[in-house]
């Protein structure tokens, strides 16, 4: 098994938000196109920095989302590259008209930035739990929708949001997380990372939270004797099919997990890939058809099963029906 | 304005009228009143002070135009054919498929149109937008905008409204065409914009209501809107839906309505009239 992985002399984990503004303010002292804006939540997102050394370029529309994603779509006609954020349900719920249109059908090239995804809105609640934005999203013709799983891969996946031409949303955690990847990695926006090989089973997982999950599954996987891969799908859309149909092809059985519903995320799209290209037996671990709640992060990933334990028990049940699969082929097989 | 560039105005404003009802009436049916009643204001911008080179649509230093109520398309789309734009013979292939001339305004077919329009409320975001980048750019274009009372029902436009004049965007220009109907009928009847002047002005804007088919006064107003530095401008015209054609004027029905062949040709003749009478 080859883990890709963080040294010991790294840090442990970084904010993400810090990494975001010193990646768009490091970006934007090399390209005056580079704008940033935001609807009141600057100080949320780590932009005040942005604002200090970019005045000039760094637009506060104030609790506005709509006209904020409007501005940029009329900035980026003008040439400008701009990153408009806010909270992730706000960015898809509140202003989904004015970046489908504007943005997207216009074909212009406004990189939203939606944060604090899914359980990560911990105290704010079920009124600012997005487990719904990547569905909204993923339905958009052409859009690019992105969500790095550490401070590393974030820093290296924004520049290649900001220099591919078009709309996207990138899906930010940005409280402290956990330095998944070594400093040397490198990431390639639309190509999986395939952070532990595996042979019984793949995780294919999205973001922060339940990237880290999977590492932590496949650790007890391992000790259990079952050989798990885990995949970092960072890029959702376009997704990286040949990964997606290499390792349905290797493992035989594809466990998804993602902090958001299982309905047209991540899950949706790896099974979209494997229902056209190869078949094979797929459990998708994430929110079921229910609203989010207040709560620590800690105790909604319980209650909503987004949990390293949790993909044990379901990376089991795959197990047994990948096994029902093959005897089932075999019986197929004889009788014929 | 002299009475010479008046007339021709005037005249120019009847073939514009003359040939957004030749293009609907190819196909039978459009937006016919909101097309009618900004003709003035398109043809004073386009003819008289808009800095454009129709041969250099994307140029980055000319002034731009964001029409928020991007299903007059149709009026529009007369306007950058005769400004050479693109050919006057594409006018006829409006709304039919694979045209570049849908019924709403997109900047990614139509050479001349600066910004997607069709979703109501979206238009003066862009502007600011615009407004903002030309600024940021030190680019000598202004930025204008038109918006229609559907616009001013749109949360959005007052969202943007703030941003405007919080952003001190002296070179926005907007005009609203006030034409007082709306789809379901008289704003009277479905959503009241009364004291819509006042409005703006609390908004924090540069603002004044003039007659919008009057040339003059018009002129007069952009004048004055171009003369603000540090604050955007909105010049509310007071129109009529559907201006300019007997049968159709001033009745809420002729939002998008069938054009029957005969009746476009009574009403393309009373336009070629008009546009020979000031010949």
């Amino acid at each position: 098994m080859n883990w890709s992985i963080r040294q010991p002399d790294e840090p442990d984990s970084e904010e993400m938000r810090t990494v975001y503004a010193e990646q768009l303010n490091a970006m934007a002292n090399e390209d005056e196109r580079i704008v940033v804006l935001d609807a009141d939540l600057m100080k949320a997102h780590g932009t005040l920095a942005f604002k200090k050394a970019h005045p000039e370029r760094a637009f506060d529309l104030g609790v506005a989302e709509a006209n904020m994603v409007g501005v940029s779509a009329g900035l980026s006609t003008v040439g400008f590259i701009p990153f408009p954020a806010t909270f992730s349900c706000f960015a898809a719920r509140r202003a989904f008209d004015q970046f489908f249109i504007s943005a997207n059908y216009a074909r212009q090239n406004v990189k939203l930035t939606g944060s604090d995804p899914g359980v990560s809105a911990a105290f704010n609640g079920g009124t600012h739990m997005s487990f719904e934005d990547v569905g909204l999203m993923r339905t958009i013709p052409g859009i690019v929708i992105c969500e790095p799983s550490d401070p590393h891969s974030l820093r290296r996946l924004l520049p290649q949001i900001a220099y591919r031409q078009g709309s996207s949303y990138l899906r930010l955690h940005r409280k402290p997380t956990q330095v998944i990847y070594h400093q040397s990695e490198e990431f390639e926006l639309g190509r999986g990372k395939v952070i532990a090989d595996g042979e019984d089973l793949a995780i294919i997982a999205v973001g922060a939270i339940m990237v880290a999950e999977a590492i932590e599954a496949a650790r007890r996987l391992l000790n259990e004797a079952v050989s798990a891969a885990v995949i970092d799908m960072h890029t959702i859309k376009p997704i990286d099919e040949a990964l997606v149909i290499e390792y349905a092809g290797r493992t035989g059985a594809i466990l998804t997990a993602e902090n958001h519903q299982v309905r047209n995320g991540l899950g949706s799209a790896v099974a979209e890939v494997i229902t056209d290209h190869h078949p094979v037996p797929m459990i998708r671990v994430g929110v079921q058809d229910e609203f989010g709640e207040v709560g620590t992060q800690e105790y909604l990933q319980q209650r909503y099963g987004l949990t390293a334990d949790n993909l044990v028990v379901q990376a089991h049940r795959l197990l047994e029906r990948k096994n029902a699969h093959a005897t089932r082929k075999i019986h197929a097989r004889s009788t014929v | 304005m002299n009475r010479d560039d008046l007339r021709k105005l005037r005249r120019k404003a009847a073939e514009i009228r003359r040939l957004t009802v030749e293009e609907i009436a190819h196909l039978g049916i459009g937006h016919v009143g909101g097309s009618m009643s900004i003709v003035e204001i398109l043809v004073l911008l386009y003819y008289r002070h808009l800095k454009i080179d129709p041969a250099r649509p994307k140029l980055e230093t000319r002034d731009k135009f964001v029409m928020s109520k991007g299903h007059a398309g149709p009026a529009l789309y007369a306007v950058l054919a005769d400004r050479g734009f693109f050919p006057r013979a594409l006018l006829q292939t409006l709304n039919q498929g694979g045209t570049n001339l849908p019924s709403h305004c997109d900047m990614n077919r139509t050479p001349g149109i600066d910004m997607t329009t069709g979703s109501l409320g979206q238009g003066l975001s862009a502007a600011v937008g615009i407004a903002l980048g030309h600024r940021l750019k030190r680019l000598p274009g202004r930025v204008f905008a038109l918006i229609g009372d559907g616009d001013t029902n749109e949360g959005q436009t007052w969202e943007a409204a703030m941003s405007a004049a919080m952003f001190g965007l002296g070179n926005l220009v907007a005009f609203t065409d006030y034409n007082k109907m709306q789809i379901d009928g008289p704003i009277e009847e479905i959503m009241k914009t009364d004291r819509l002047l006042d409005r703006w002005t609390s908004f924090g804007w540069h603002t004044q209501q003039v007659p919008g088919h009057d040339f003059v006064l018009l002129d007069e107003a952009l004048q004055r809107a171009l003369g603000e530095q540090h604050r955007p401008s909105m010049i509310i015209a007071d129109t009529i839906k559907g201006k300019d054609l007997p049968g159709i004027e001033g009745d809420y029905n002729n939002h998008n309505m069938p054009l029957g062949e005969e009746q476009a040709e009574m009403l393309i003749a009373l336009l070629k009239k008009k546009e020979e009478a000031l010949t």
